[in-house]
């Protein structure tokens, strides 16, 4: 079974004049349709206002469909008996780390999740101990998150998640606010926790870069998905992805132009090796 | 620079009184509050200078933390202790200009001033080694009776532990707006009243509009993990009392017993 | 104007247990109409840098001069110097107060003592050289999306006409395509303009496609000061302070060792391809 699936979704977002009338509206998703099998890692890549971080709060009932609907691990979203099911098994890590550390001491943020659903004292240590070492932050268990960077927050925020013990976490833009190391430390342990613990993982980013590991790379414009495959894929369409004036990594770019000059490069390079690997092999 | 404000004054430390139960102190330092308004005398004061002397000393917290609440009253003491040793009519000791001063003025000028710096103090005393927030759970659950007159007694207390948690990221976004302000040529010191009034919209409009966007997110954030209000909520570190507690409360029965019993016995 | 740094030195909360040392013995020239990159990471000292060059931050020690002049000499105008230094802050939007884009535009010039009318005229200026459409004008900044609203905040600075504008990473937060944007924006400025532009990044690949000098900064001291070729050359160093040369950078260091005779100092896409094709072609 899937663990979430998405049936012809469509989001409205209505402006409501003084009157309590209907201003205008605007169609941020327009008829998606996305399934995510356990253990996978996904990513969505757009720009802003492309319906990527509305899709994403669909994925926890934090919105619910204006037509369409949304299934997270056989619960359909629109069931308000099962929402606090829902919002268990789809944990979500947002874009601004300050944002949303509720806790003033980092372990008591972690305990958050779980002291919302009611998880025994004894059991909330336990789980807040295993969240904040899998995304290496137990030291920091007695810091005020004030004093954390900006890396280290988002992974606070993690591990209250995985606290929760979600099946699946949707991570709405957690790097767009941080440094390359934050940056790199985010992934590293959204990476880990899907390897490791084998939690399903959808990132939703506007760095190319951080995609490529991911099992499936879903590009979406203005309301509608654009693209859908493997890494590899997807930035083996260099130009059209140039043409939605999205990023494409330097290395990918680079291939791509040495290839449009006459060298006989694969499509789709992702990485330096695979680079030298090809260039090697041309020499030769 | 603003962010250097230090909110909540808690003083890190291994003692017994760190380790007692946020209710105790609460109920605690309410008591040896009530009991200087109470025993009004000064056998009974002397009683509660060795108490609070014995409870500072048990707290390891170094005395001049305790005496830095002080400065903030220092003005309002100054005032109520010559208010009263000018207005209070009775034997006359010696007269200034027009203004007299009695024996009556001078001991409820004394009263006064140990009352105020005996509450500074005591309270200070709670504040310096209870972390804001297990303060804000021994109100919760010391309140928790009033719940059944629908006191919203867990919401109450999970706003000001939020309030905690923003007020320093807000003072340095107050920095950082200002600053930006500034880089656009604001002046936020010249300038008479109004003028200065004036000059606080820059600051004041984005900094409110940031707070009800972190507001907004923050609300999102808490309702993503599963926050539905208090009910049904378990708690990490639930609140129990110990050993130190029961021994604490006896401590402070027998500290009342005591400031009765001088106040009774002494007299004076 | 021409800006030099003597052994600048600041000192973060002194006299109290929280005192650190945010910026040690920095020197520095920044001569009119260079386009400079700051780098280093989260820290590192940039942002507290980038403050003192228009007083907002006062040195605990050492001196900078504008044009020659001691900065902390008696009678010297801060407020002159915040009018020909202008600093874009980091998520500038977020500083937007008045009730139209115009107006909020025109804050600047108008602390600066222009009239109404002077003001509006840099305003619509300013507004026209970051690329916001003129339908906009009229409108809340708050109505904005992100990348426009940023745009509103950076001709808050230009309307002012600073000789030095000095941006906070412009870019942070914004996707791809806002990013060239606003960096194409920049760059066309100085070009236009002539006057000095500072960039503090963390992206290095935006920085190499720039910028014509890179500072990089680690703990509050300047520890590569040259151009972006030169300075990539130091990738290993780079590394081990949090920070990474471009991406292309790695894949000609490793055609070198594989024997392939290519420009490793080549920082950018174009400069890349350039030196692989000649060197398949031999």
């Amino acid at each position: 079974m899937s663990i979430i699936e998405v049936k012809k979704l469509i989001h409205d977002y209505l402006r409501y004049g003084e009157d309590g009338r209907v201003e205008s509206s605007y169609r941020a998703v327009d008829d998606v349709d996305l399934n995510v099998e356990p253990g996978q890692f996904i990513a969505i890549l757009g720009h802003n206002g492309s319906g990527k971080s509305t899709l994403a709060k669909h994925l926890n009932a934090i919105l619910l469909p204006t037509e369409g609907s949304v299934f997270v691990d056989g619960k359909d979203t629109k069931d308000s008996e099962k929402l606090w099911a829902i919002r268990q098994c789809a944990g979500m890590v947002f874009q601004n780390p300050d944002n949303q550390i509720i806790g003033t001491v980092v372990d008591e943020d972690v305990a958050f999740g779980p002291e919302n659903m009611g998880v025994p004292t004894e059991e909330i240590k336990e789980r807040v101990e295993e969240g904040l070492k899998t995304v290496g932050m137990w030291e920091y268990r007695h810091h005020s998150p004030n004093k954390l960077s900006g890396g280290q927050k988002q992974r606070v925020a993690i591990a209250g998640v995985v606290a929760m013990h979600p099946k699946c976490i949707v991570l709405d833009e957690p790097t767009a606010m941080l440094d390359p190391v934050g940056r790199s430390e985010v992934i590293r342990a959204a990476r880990r926790l899907n390897q490791q613990e084998n939690v399903t993982i959808i990132l939703i980013t506007h760095y190319m870069e951080e995609v490529i590991y991911a099992d499936r790379v879903i590009v979406m414009d203005q309301g509608k998905v654009l693209m859908q495959g493997t890494p590899r894929e997807v930035f083996s369409r260099v130009e059209e992805l140039k043409e939605h004036r999205l990023d494409v990594p330097q290395i990918t770019m680079l291939a791509h132009e040495l290839k449009k000059s006459g060298l006989d490069i694969a499509d789709g390079i992702l990485t330096t090796e695979e680079l030298v690997q090809e260039l090697e092999r041309i020499r030769r | 620079m603003i962010r250097d404000i230090t909110i909540g004054q808690y003083y890190p430390a291994n003692s017994v009184i760190h380790k007692l139960d946020p209710r105790t102190k609460l109920v605690g330092t309410i008591l040896f509050i009530l009991s200087l308004f109470l025993f009004k005398s000064f056998a009974a004061y002397a009683v509660a200078t060795l108490f609070l002397a014995g409870v500072i000393w048990a707290s390891r917290v170094p005395f001049k933390f305790m005496v830095k609440g002080l400065k903030a009253v220092m003005i309002l003491l100054m005032i109520t202790v010559l208010f009263n040793l000018f207005v209070i009519p009775g034997t006359p000791i010696f007269h200034i200009w027009k203004l007299t001063v009695t024996v009556e003025g001078v001991k409820t000028a004394v009263f006064m001033a140990i009352r105020l710096v005996y509450l500074i103090i005591g309270s200070s005393v709670m504040t310096l080694t209870t972390t804001p927030n297990e303060l804000t759970d021994g109100m919760e659950k010391g309140l928790r009776p009033l719940n059944k007159i629908h006191v919203p007694v867990h919401e109450v207390a999970m706003m000001m532990s939020i309030a905690l948690r923003f007020i320093p990221i807000l003072l340095e976004e107050t920095d950082k707006i200002m600053k930006a302000q500034m880089a656009r040529g604001a002046d936020f010191e010249s300038g008479g009243i109004i003028q200065k009034a004036k000059s606080m919209v820059p600051l004041l409009v984005p900094l409110f509009i940031s707070a009800f966007r972190r507001a907004n997110d923050l609300a999102m954030a808490m309702e993503a993990r599963g926050y539905h209000g208090g009910e049904g909520r378990t708690k990490m570190r639930p609140l129990q009392y110990h050993r130190q507690d029961r021994i604490a409360y006896l401590t402070m029965i027998g500290y009342l017993c005591v400031m009765y019993a001088a106040k009774r016995i002494v007299g004076i | 104007m021409s800006m030099k740094i003597e052994h600048l030195n600041y000192i973060y909360g002194q006299g109290t247990a929280y005192e650190k040392k945010a910026l040690k013995d920095i020197n520095l020239e920044i001569p009119n109409g260079q386009f400079i990159g700051i780098i280093g990471h989260t820290g590192s000292g940039k942002s507290t840098l980038i403050q003192h060059l228009n007083g907002l931050i006062k040195a605990t020690g050492g001196v900078i001069y504008d044009n020659g002049r001691n900065i902390y000499e008696e009678g010297y105008s801060m407020k002159d110097l915040r009018s020909r230094v202008g600093l874009v802050f980091q998520y500038p939007e977020y500083q937007l107060f008045e009730t139209d884009v115009l107006a909020d535009v025109c804050f600047g010039p108008k602390n600066l003592g222009l009239s109404r009318e002077e003001a509006e005229a840099r305003a619509y200026a300013a507004l026209k050289q970051v690329g916001l459409k003129e339908k906009h004008y009229k409108k809340s900044p708050f109505e904005l999306s992100g990348g426009q609203k940023r745009r509103v905040a950076i001709a808050g600075i230009l309307a002012m006409e600073p000789e030095v504008l000095i941006l906070d990473e412009p870019t942070a937060g914004l996707d791809p395509r806002g990013r060239d944007d606003i960096l194409d924006q920049i760059a066309k400025l100085h070009k236009e303009r002539g006057i000095t532009v500072i960039l503090v990044s963390h992206s290095m690949e935006d920085v190499a496609k720039y910028v014509e000098r890179i500072i990089v900064m680690d703990e509050g001291s300047v520890r590569f000061d040259g151009a972006p070729r030169e300075v990539f050359e130091h990738y290993r160093e780079l590394e081990s302070i949090g920070l990474a040369a471009p991406q292309v950078t790695y894949l000609m260091q490793e055609l070198k060792k594989k024997g392939m005779d290519v420009d490793v100092t080549a920082t950018t896409v174009e400069e890349a391809k350039q030196s692989i094709l000649e060197c398949m072609r031999a």
